[in-house]
């Protein structure tokens, strides 16, 4: 590779550039998103799970509803049914959350990311609010179209958004998901290894309720409603366990741990050596 | 103008950068030398705040670099060799920086035609090779026109033609009046590319000198002698700036002497000589004296090497 030796002073007159500020992160954040393939990828299977898997449920459901059994009949959840792909979705999105920031750990672009903005804070919270609102807009459209998508497959057995906790079920899933995401970042930033961030969240979200369901049942009342993705769960779940916290009190909980994990984020951000 | 005092890095009960003070003046093209561990990456990573000082301060211009409300405005740093996300493109990862502080895309386009990577700027940068992400790390660093430029290592694995190119790119940038410090474990490159030295070993400053110094200090000559009776001659060789070095069986390093008067005074005495060698240490050698006490790990032969070989103190 041969290049001329041109002289910097062709970029004289010196450059004024204007100071750092959330804003400008929040646009080098966006960027840093959608320029990498990954993003999109992973967006795409998480979003066209919660879009589609509930009609190719719903569709086998209804072809074989009169080989169910009668309770089973009774206790069928038209609404469960068709977001089923949420399970996935939020293993896609709350990994895609840590990837976010442990790519940057991984390959040494933290250090071009701090060098640029030495406060530090802002990046993280730049990083939670571009991916926070990208995951909100994006699957809550994938829920409805899950929904929809699933009552169409579902034939005589559907329900309508208008039918009790539908839509509080609908929009709650891509709630949940967006805490999800925002508690993937979080973890990223607090475990900076691709593999420690994305173990931690999957035991968080989906071990650790195993693990109380094996202790005494006292305790599994006392527990198990608080646990993140249980109390998250008491949002969009229409047939919930007699534990469980009321939908709205759930969800309060869920975003507690979230914000719990973000400032501890922030704290181990600001302290840590990059 | 980059100033550090008392800078101080522990980690844990290791002192990987212990109290130094030095200013890196602007104009000029600085040398950071010191062997493999010596501390220079650290102190580099504390200058431009990703790691914190144990104690001690450093400021870039009077400011310490977090409080710089547009640091690549003010600094630009080449930090270990890779600080980019491999699966971005150079151009997006050029835009993704230019972001952070509002630079435009045009200036982004302008420096990757500087630095030769325009063919390539489509490219995930992870395919690169070490000469083009090196180029790579220079855009980013000019990025935002700064005054101060901090390259750890920059030349390290290019080709004659990218040494080059960075060797003469660092003397313009320092002669438009910009402060710039560059790394390196080796004097032949600083030889050629810096002005000042400041030479570091296990974390503490060892010299702070003018190159130039350097060189005059290196290459104080020396005379190789042999003799079989060099017991004898070595009591003969005394005076105020003499230095006598038993190098070897019947073998002497005679310093402040010239090889003439050593011969005439053997002569004089009836001793013969069997060798007598001028002898000029490389700058190389003088770095390697320099630093020899403050080398982190040797190799096996380093230390016979040099060892027995007297220490010419540069000031600091």
């Amino acid at each position: 590779m041969t290049t001329a030796t041109e002289s910097a002073s062709t970029l004289a007159p010196r450059l004024t550039v204007g100071p750092v500020n959330q804003r400008k992160v929040i646009t080098a954040e966006w960027l840093k998103l959608i320029t990498l393939r990954s993003s999109w990828i992973t967006i795409t299977l998480g979003i066209g799970a919660l879009a589609l898997m509930g009609g190719v449920i719903g569709f086998f459901v209804n072809r074989d509803w009169d080989h169910m059994r009668p309770g089973r009949q009774a206790a069928f959840d038209a609404v469960g049914t068709s977001l089923s792909g949420a399970q996935f979705t939020q293993l896609a999105i709350g990994v895609m959350g840590v990837l976010f920031v442990t790519g940057e750990y991984g390959t040494g672009m933290i250090r071009s990311t701090l060098t640029a903005v030495p406060k530090r804070l802002p990046v993280l919270w730049g990083k939670a609010l571009v991916f926070g609102a990208i995951t909100l807009v994006l699957t809550e459209i994938a829920s409805f179209v899950g929904f929809f998508v699933g009552q169409a497959t579902l034939g005589t057995h559907a329900v309508t958004l208008s039918s009790d906790g539908a839509l509080r079920a609908v929009i709650g899933t891509g709630l949940y998901l967006t805490v999800v995401a925002l508690i993937g970042v979080a973890l990223g930033f607090i475990i900076r290894s691709t593999a420690g961030g994305i173990a931690a969240l999957v035991a968080i979200l989906l071990v650790l309720p195993g693990v109380v369901s094996i202790l005494p049942e006292t305790w599994q009342t006392n527990i198990s409603p608080y646990l993140p993705s249980n109390a998250g769960a008491a949002l969009y779940d229409l047939h919930p366990e007699s534990t469980s916290l009321a939908p709205w009190n759930g969800f309060a909980v869920f975003c507690l741990y979230a914000a719990a994990a973000l400032v501890a984020a922030a704290i181990v951000l600001k302290r840590r050596d990059a | 103008m980059i100033h550090l005092q008392q800078l101080t890095k522990q980690y844990g009960s290791k002192t990987v950068v212990d109290e130094l003070d030095f200013t890196v003046r602007p104009g000029i093209v600085t040398g950071f030398l010191g062997p493999n561990g010596a501390g220079k990456s650290t102190t580099m990573r504390m200058i431009v705040g990703l790691d914190r000082p144990t104690s001690g301060s450093v400021t870039i211009d009077g400011k310490s670099y977090a409080d710089l409300p547009a640091p690549l405005n003010e600094v630009g740093a080449l930090l270990e060799a890779r600080s980019v996300h491999t699966g971005r493109t150079a151009y997006n990862h050029l835009r993704v920086l230019a972001a952070t502080h509002g630079i435009s895309r045009s200036r982004v386009l302008d420096l990757i035609e500087m630095v030769g990577l325009a063919d390539v700027a489509g490219q995930r940068a992870g395919a690169f090779s070490l000469g083009m992400g090196q180029r790579l790390g220079i855009a980013a660093t000019l990025l935002g026109d700064p005054g101060t430029l901090i390259l750890d290592e920059p030349v390290n694995g290019l080709d004659p033609d990218g040494i080059l190119w960075i060797r003469n790119l660092l003397k313009e940038l320092a002669a438009e009046g910009r402060t710039v410090l560059i790394s390196s474990h080796l004097m032949s490159e600083m030889a050629l590319t810096a002005e000042h030295l400041i030479v570091i070993g296990k974390g503490k400053l060892i010299a702070d000198t003018p190159i130039a110094d350097m060189i005059t200090a290196a290459s104080r000559a020396s005379v190789l002698v042999r003799s079989p009776d060099s017991r004898k001659l070595q009591s003969l060789l005394t005076g105020p700036d003499v230095g006598v070095i038993e190098s070897g069986p019947d073998l002497l390093e005679v310093s402040g002497l010239s090889a003439p008067q050593i011969g005439d005074l053997a002569a004089a005495h009836g001793i013969a000589i069997h060798e007598l060698t001028p002898q000029r240490a490389s700058l190389e050698e003088a770095f390697m004296k320099l630093t020899n006490d403050a080398i982190e790990f040797h190799g096996g032969t380093t230390a016979d090497m040099t060892s027995g070989i007297s220490e010419p103190r540069v000031a600091a």
